[in-house]
Order: C-alpha cells, then structure tokens, then sequence
C-alpha cells in the first residue's frame, strides 16, 4: 500500500481535512502531533470551532468540495487532501477537485458496498492517492481475528510473513510466573514479546518482567511459530467453526464477504426485512435471521450458547457491549465487539470484553500510515505502521536500503535508546526473530517496536 | 484551574523579563551610569523568582480558556510589578506607586508619564521606558509562544486573551507560527523605521528609542518636546509608521501573499476614512495658528495619526487648540486603531459592529418582521462576536464612569478627570488640561494612580482578562 509518493526534505506537511467527525477529528490529532500543520474544513461551525480550539489547527467553514473553500483552506501550498465527510460522492468530489486545482495528494473515504469494486479505478484513473474503506478494514481485521480466535488483534508486516498478535494470558496459563527473557529457552519458539500491558500500564517487555495473569501480552512471530507457541501455552488456535453475527450494517456486509469461502459458517441477526432479504440475496451460503439481535429468546434460539464466536455489529457501541457482555456470559464462543466511540477506551477496557474493534480507528490508523510513508527520508523509510497501544507504542516496519551505522554490525554491539525493540528481521523471505548476535543487511524488512514517535528513519532508534 | 501550569508559564515570563531587563543593563553598563546596581538587582529578582516557579514542571499542560485569561491578567501584573523595580531602586521616582505608574504604562503602550522633565533621567532609564513599549506592543504572551514551546492547541486561549479585537484568528494552523509570523513582520517594521529614522539624521540611540514607542504606539519621548523639536522629514517618518502600527497585522501577512481584497477590509478602509477626514477638517480648524498650510496639515496629521494610534506623541500643543479640534481628537482617543494591532481603544472593527448593530434595530423598528444580519466584509458577523461587542461596550463604559468618580474625589478639573480617564484606559497617553501632551499624572493621588493603573491594563487587555481577576467564579476549583 505504502507507495513512496512526494520526496520531501522537510518532514512537515501541509494537509487538509474535510470532515471533522470522529474519523476527521482522530486524524487531526495524530497529524498534528506528528508535526504536520493541519486546516479542517467542515460545514458546522460549531464543530469547527470546537475542534480547533482543542487542537493547535486552523478551522474553516464550509463546503469542502467547493473551489473556493479549498483556497481558503490554503490547496495551493498543500501536500495532501483527506476527505473523511459522512457521504462517499462528497468525499470523491472533494478529491477531484482538489486534485484538478492543484496537484497534492489526495485520500477519500469511500465506504458503501457498491462502491467497493471501484477503488482500484479511482486510485488508477481518478488518481487517488488512496481510498479507505474503514468498514471493510474492520471486517477484515475481523475475520482475522475469526482465523485465529485465540489472539484479540492481528496485524501483518511484509505482506502476512509477520504478525503482531495481541492476546490477553488467562489466569492459570503456564506463562504466568515465567519471566520475559525464559519465554524463548522454555518453551523453545522462535517468538518475541513486545509489550505487557497491566491495568492502567504499559511496558515494553524488558528481560526480568514476570508475566501475570489477565496481562494482555503482544509478541511478534511468523504465523507458524504463533501457531506452535500458542500451542505449547495450551491455547486453541483453530478457526471457529461458526460465528453468529448481530447487525446487518456495511461491516457484516463485508464480513460475509470475506468469509464466504472460508468454510466459517456465518448467522446474521437483522432487524429490518429489506436489509434480511437483500442480504440473503448477496450470500445465499450465509443463513439470515430476521429478528431482533437486543433480544435474549431470539439469541438463545439460534444457537448463542454454543456459537464458535460473537460478532456484535450493530450501530449502537452501548447495544453492542451489553450484548457481548451478555454473549460472553451465555456461551464460550471468541467475542468481537465493534464500537465507534474511541473517548471511553479506558472504560471499555476494563470490561473483560474478548476483542474490540474500532472502524473508525482502524480507519485513521492507516491513514496516517500513509502519511509517513510519504513523508519518508533517503535510504530507509517507513512501510506500515501499528498501533500497539494507542498513543504509546507502536511498531513501524522499514525497509533498509542503504549502508548507515545500523548495518553490518551485530545488535548487541549497538546502542539502542530506551524503550526500543527490533522485533523482526526478514531476509530472503525468512523470519528472523533477531537476538544479540543478529545483525541487520542491506535489503532487510525490520519491524521495530518503539515508545518513542515519531521514528522517520531506523537510524533514529540509535543513541 | 490548572494552577501548577500557571505557576509555571508564569516562571517563564519572569525568565524572559530578566533576559528583557539585560538590555538597560548593558546600557547602563556600556555608559557607566550610576542606575547599573539597581538593573543587576531587579535581573537577579526577576530570576530567582523565575527559577523558583520553573523549577517544577507540571503534570498536567492542558489549558482552558480561564487559565488563558488569568494567565494573561497575571503575567501582565507580574512584570509591571517587577519591571517598576530599576525606576524604584534606582530613586529616579519617589515613590513604588510612581515607579509602577510609570511602567505600567510602558508595558501597556500608554505612554502616560509622571517624570515631569524626562531629560534628565539616566539614558538606560529611558531606554528600559521605550523598550517596554516595544515588548508590550504585540504581546509579552505571544513573544513567548513564539519562542517557547509550551504545550499544544491551548495555547489560542492565551492568544486570545492577549490579542486586541473582537475576534483573533490563526495566520496559519499553528499557534507557535502565527506567533513567529507576528513578531517577524514587526521586528521588520520596527527596523524600517529605525533606518530611516537614523536617514533623517537622528543618533542610533534616539532614533532606536522611537521606533521602540513608535511601534508599540506607546509614546515615551526622550526630550520634553516629544518630537516637536525633529525636523519636518522626521515627524512625517513618525506620523507614517504610527498609521502603519495601527492596522492590522494579518493584513500585512495577507498583503505579502498578496491577497489584497483581504488585506484591504473593510476595517482598514473605514480607518484611513477617519484618519484622512479628521486630519484634514483640524488642519483647517487650526490654520490660522500656524505660518502656512503645509505647517497646519503636518501637525494637524500627524495629532491624528498620535491620537487615534493611541501613540501619544505630540508635536504641537494641542490643549491649546480651538474646541472643534480637541473635541475630533477626544472622539479619536477612543475610537482607537484597527483590531489585531498594537495600539488601544474600543477599535475601529468594534465601532463598525455597534455601528451597523444600531442601524439595524433602526431598520428592525420599522420592519418588525425582517431578518436582517449584520455583515462585515460581506460576510455575516456571528451572533456571539455581535454579542461580546455589545458586552464589551457595556463593561467598558461601567469602567470608564466608574474610574471617572474615583478620579474625581482627588478635586481636580471635569476636563482633567475625564481626559485623565480616557488617555489611561484607551493606552493613548496625553489628555487635555492638567493631563496635556506638555503635562505628566504626577499630580493625582497614589490611589488615583492605582485606578489609572488599573485603566492601563484593563485598556490593554480588552477588559475581560482584568474583570476576571475580580470575579469569585475564578478561583473556584472544579
């Protein structure tokens, strides 16, 4: 995805987004606080002014479509437009005229299902820079975490050769009581862990931290040495079987999508008819329940208690922590609750919900990823990026492509700072989990795990 | 409240003073003047008082608009306070209440003074005078957004509250940069003017001085007759970059990427209306007290430009001059210059609003029915920017008769109480009678000082900063 666009020297971009809603919003702040200087456009001027008196950003009202409001947003000195408003043809238009008045970069949300065969064509023809579906990311980051229901997120580096699992450790697992730096000559996996998080804090895993029960522990592997390490923690790794899904929105539209030839049985639960009988007509395999997915009977006569997983998509974040909540205590199946509203994370968190997933994080996530990819320096730069914990730690893949003082030198002769990992190394289609003696060549991936942000280069892990 | 933050920004701003403070130092040191002991004392105070506040960092950085208001209100108290420390040790005025008069003033690009002949004070003296004016001119608060990093997107609250105008806005998305912006553009101005000040044969030190008073439109002289004794090219230089110094700033941005329908608004045309009409009906009101007309129009433009700049310097001695033109430069005094500027008084945007908000509850009664807006620059003004005009008026005149009785109890002259009144709150400097471009305040009461001390700051910040200070809600915890 990560396409090297616009060369810049200085690091600084101008961008402007139109549309502050939760999307809009998240953006502007991750943006900001990467050094970017950020103009949103929105037709409330409530919003605008809300937001830009929370933020270090400039505001202005109106029709971001329009030529004139683009001007006044500042088009002609910007490097990058990202429309992000509620309405699909508003943001492409946003993009086209953006991109007809001057030549920046431009980034749409596009999220209706009829529109989702064209992203290659307007990336192509319409010369987006890039079109996000975050519907279709959240079904996607689903149906991973429906792959392999022992894991609350997966992300992938290099194209699925690496995975970053997260998963929480359950009170009698034989991790707990073991220290960090005993994983790899215990248990014999070619595994890395990378952080622990406890409560309300956060670590990098450093050597002698002891895992405790309810940690939720995120470790970097191939997906066989996942496999095997799961396995010898006597953990299940197999795909459900079957999932239950309640809510027929966009996201189970793609989630049926994705799963239709997987084997993974899929049961919808949807309130409206029409939305039933048009769904039933795309996905003849999956089987749709017209009923009320809030209500206890109907849940429990289709099979709640003995479901593989819970899949709660319905458009309302409190209907949808209530019912896994509900589900988690009913069955044993793997829950996946979807909610839109990031400002309660911490609440949220202490729920004991299985997986969460937040569209419209995953939404700015890759947006930003694109971001610094186009802001890369020479030699290195910047191919995906995660959030491992919102805010703190994120782990960045690079690819190396030139000689600097990171190269040919074995790791533990380095002087890395603080609060770094270099999680991965992949050479020659093979994974490395890299330890001291390791060092990094020419031609490299290298995935690192990092506290410090923003990393624009891999010779800034050094001291 | 996030009194920690507080403490801390204020640490910062007395850091910052004690760096301001070096350059009298220097001064006084380069010239061996006997005030150089009472300087290196008020550095010292100003950074182990500093120190002290910065030395803990806060946990919390965040920012809502009240911190931003009290930090602007205390910070302003704070370096009057320690800025008044030279003139007090040094004894060049009698008493702290002089001293603090008389600096209040500078900061707050007054200009009213209460030396009654400045020629004889120590030059470092006078340099730490205009130099305030300068400091004081754009905002102590945005000099250090600009070179502090201080936290994020809050910092609009502080800018806000510092900012003169009914409604501040960015340059550019970042704070910091639009702060950079600011003073770039005039420390540029200032130097313009300080070259072309040293072309039409000034000293460096005499020509520094009035760019200093010029561009903060403060008006501190260093000879008892102000400018009046400069050569004609030198009073025209003055006159032009006090008119300069009262439009506003964003113009000059917006002129330099050359959008020059933005640049010139609405504002600005009605400002240079009322320069022009009011310069030329004094230059023929006042014909006949001079040998030709050129003499006539010089003084009456540049009066104007002093008056309604809220600068202060004179040229001419104006309480001498018949009603009709007193009563125009009354009127201008607090009229005032261009929102976002550095001079004072209610402002020539806020003047329009209240302007165009009376015609309309005229149109109103005639037509009960009609929606009607008012518009500024073709654009709709909103409702709350409307709103805070109509308070800020009323907030404004409650201030003005309020310190006007005060004043009063002192027995002196209607003319002087009023004018004393209206020079101190709209930072102009001069009044008429007692309080006249060729008198100083030194007369009134140490209480009636501190009213006027109060007026300055008040006038300075736009009211609302300083009302604040006296509002029980304030300090409320929540």
């Amino acid at each position: 995805m990560a396409k090297i666009t616009r060369p810049k020297a200085d690091d600084t971009m101008n961008i402007i987004i139109v549309g502050c809603g939760k999307v809009g919003q998240n953006l502007a702040e991750q943006l900001n606080e990467q050094g970017h200087n950020i103009t949103v456009i929105d037709s409330s001027p409530v919003t605008v002014k809300e937001v830009s008196a929370r933020l270090d950003i400039m505001g202005v009202v109106g029709n971001g479509a329009t030529h004139a409001i683009q001007q006044e947003a500042g088009i002609a000195s910007a490097d990058l437009l990202i429309a992000v408003t509620g309405s699909d043809e508003l943001n492409l238009l946003c993009c086209l005229i953006a991109k007809k008045s001057h030549d920046c970069q431009t980034i749409a949300r596009v999220k209706h299902p009829e529109y989702s065969t064209d992203a290659a064509y307007f990336k192509d023809e319409l010369g987006l820079g890039m079109v996000i579906n975050p519907e279709h990311a959240a079904a996607e980051e689903i149906a991973r975490v429906l792959r392999f229901p022992s894991a609350m997120k997966i992300d992938t580096f290099a194209g699925g050769q690496v995975e970053l699992l997260k998963f929480r450790l359950p009170e009698q697992s034989p991790l707990v009581g073991l220290a960090v730096k005993d994983v790899v000559s215990r248990l014999h996996c070619n595994v890395l862990i990378c952080t622990v998080e406890r409560g309300e804090n956060a670590y990098i895993a450093k050597g002698n931290l002891v895992f405790e029960g309810k940690d939720v522990i995120s470790l970097i592997a191939s997906p066989r040495s996942a496999g095997e390490f799961f396995g010898k923690i006597n953990y299940k790794t197999h795909s459900v079987k079957d999932v239950m899904v309640a809510g027929g929105g966009d996201t189970t539209h793609y989630l049926c999508e994705i799963l239709r030839h997987t084997g993974i049985k899929v049961k919808v639960i949807e309130k409206k008819a029409e939305v039933c009988n048009e769904l039933c007509a795309l996905f003849p395999g999956a089987s749709i329940i017209h009923g009320d997915a809030g209500d206890r009977d109907t849940l429990l006569e289709e099979g709640l208690a003995a479901t593989g997983a819970f899949v709660a998509l319905t458009n309302l974040d409190e209907e949808n922590i209530l019912l896994s909540l509900y589900a988690k205590s009913a069955g044993k199946g793997k829950i996946i609750t979807k909610i839109n509203r990031f400002d309660f994370d911490d609440v949220v968190r202490h729920l004991d919900l299985d997986s969460i997933i937040y569209p419209k994080n995953i939404a700015s996530d890759m947006i930003v990823r694109f971001v610094r990819a186009m802001q890369n320096t020479i030699g290195t730069n910047v191919e995906t990026l995660y959030n491992i914990i919102k805010g703190k730690v994120e782990a960045s893949e690079f690819i190396v492509k030139q000689e600097s003082a990171i190269t040919g030198i074995p790791l533990s002769q380095l002087k890395f700072k603080n609060n770094v990992l270099i999680a991965a190394i992949l050479r020659d289609r093979q994974v490395i989990i890299p330890r001291g003696y390791d060092e990094i060549r020419i031609g490299d991936r290298v995935v690192i795990v990092s506290e410090l942000m923003p990393l624009h280069d891999i010779t800034d892990v050094l001291k | 409240m996030n009194y920690r933050m507080i403490k801390y920004t204020l640490g910062w701003i007395l850091l910052f003073e004690a760096l301001f403070l070096l350059l009298p130092t220097v001064c006084a040191l380069v010239l061996s003047e006997h005030v150089l002991a009472a300087f290196l004392w008020s550095v010292a105070a100003c950074l182990a008082a500093g120190l002290l506040l910065v030395l803990k960092k806060p946990t919390s950085t965040t920012l809502y608009s009240r911190e931003g208001f009290l930090i602007v209100s205390l910070s302003w108290i704070l370096l009057s306070l320690f800025g008044a420390m030279p003139l007090y040790i040094s004894g060049v005025t009698p008493s702290y209440v002089d001293a603090l008069f008389e600096i209040v003033s500078g900061f707050t690009t007054t200009g009213a003074s209460i030396f009654p002949s400045v020629e004889v004070l120590p030059r470092s003296i006078l340099f730490w005078r205009s130099f305030t004016h300068w400091v004081g001119g754009m905002g102590v608060l945005v000099f250090i957004l600009a070179f502090l990093p201080l936290s994020g997107g809050q910092n609009m609250h502080i800018m806000k509250a510092e900012s003169p105008g009914p409604s501040v806005s960015k340059l550019v998305p970042r704070v910091r940069t639009t702060a950079l912006i600011l003073y770039a553009l005039y420390f540029v101005l200032t130097l313009i003017e300080f070259i072309m000040l040293l072309c039409g044969g000034m000293t460096a030190f005499e020509a520094m001085l009035t760019s200093f008073s010029t561009a903060g439109t403060g008006g501190f002289g260093f000879l008892n007759s102000s400018i009046g004794s400069f050569s004609p090219y030198i009073q025209i230089v003055v006159t032009v970059f006090m008119v300069l110094f009262s439009l506003n700033f964003s113009s000059y941005y917006l002129a330099l990427r050359e959008k020059w329908k933005d640049a010139f608004n609405e504002e600005i045309r009605a400002f240079v209306l009322i320069v022009l009409f009011s310069g030329v009906i004094i230059a023929l009101n006042v014909r006949s007290l001079f040998s030709n007309l050129g003499d006539a129009f010089r003084h009456s433009f540049f009066t104007v430009s002093s008056i309604i700049s809220t600068t202060g310097f004179a040229t001419a001695d104006f309480d001498l001059w018949p009603s009709l033109s007193k009563g125009i430069l009354v009127t201008l005094m607090f009229i005032g210059a261009c929102a976002g500027s550095t001079g004072g008084g209610i402002k020539v945007s806020r003047i329009i609003i209240l302007c165009k908000g009376a015609l309309r509850e005229l149109k109103l009664a005639l037509h009960p029915k009609q929606i009607k807006k008012i518009s500024v620059d073709a654009r709709p003004v909103e409702h709350e920017v409307v709103r805070s005009v109509n308070s800020y008026m009323i907030c404004y005149l409650l201030i003005f008769v309020l310190s006007f009785l005060l004043i009063s109890i002192d027995g002196h002259d209607l003319v002087t109480c009023f004018t004393s009144v209206a020079a101190t709150l709209n930072n102009v400097g001069p009044g008429l009678s007692m309080v006249g471009p060729t008198q100083n305040f030194s007369f009134f009461s140490a209480p009636s000082k501190l009213i006027l001390i109060f007026d300055m700051l008040a006038g300075r910040l736009e009211l609302f900063p300083m009302l604040l200070l006296f509002s029980p809600g304030t300090f409320k915890k929540t």
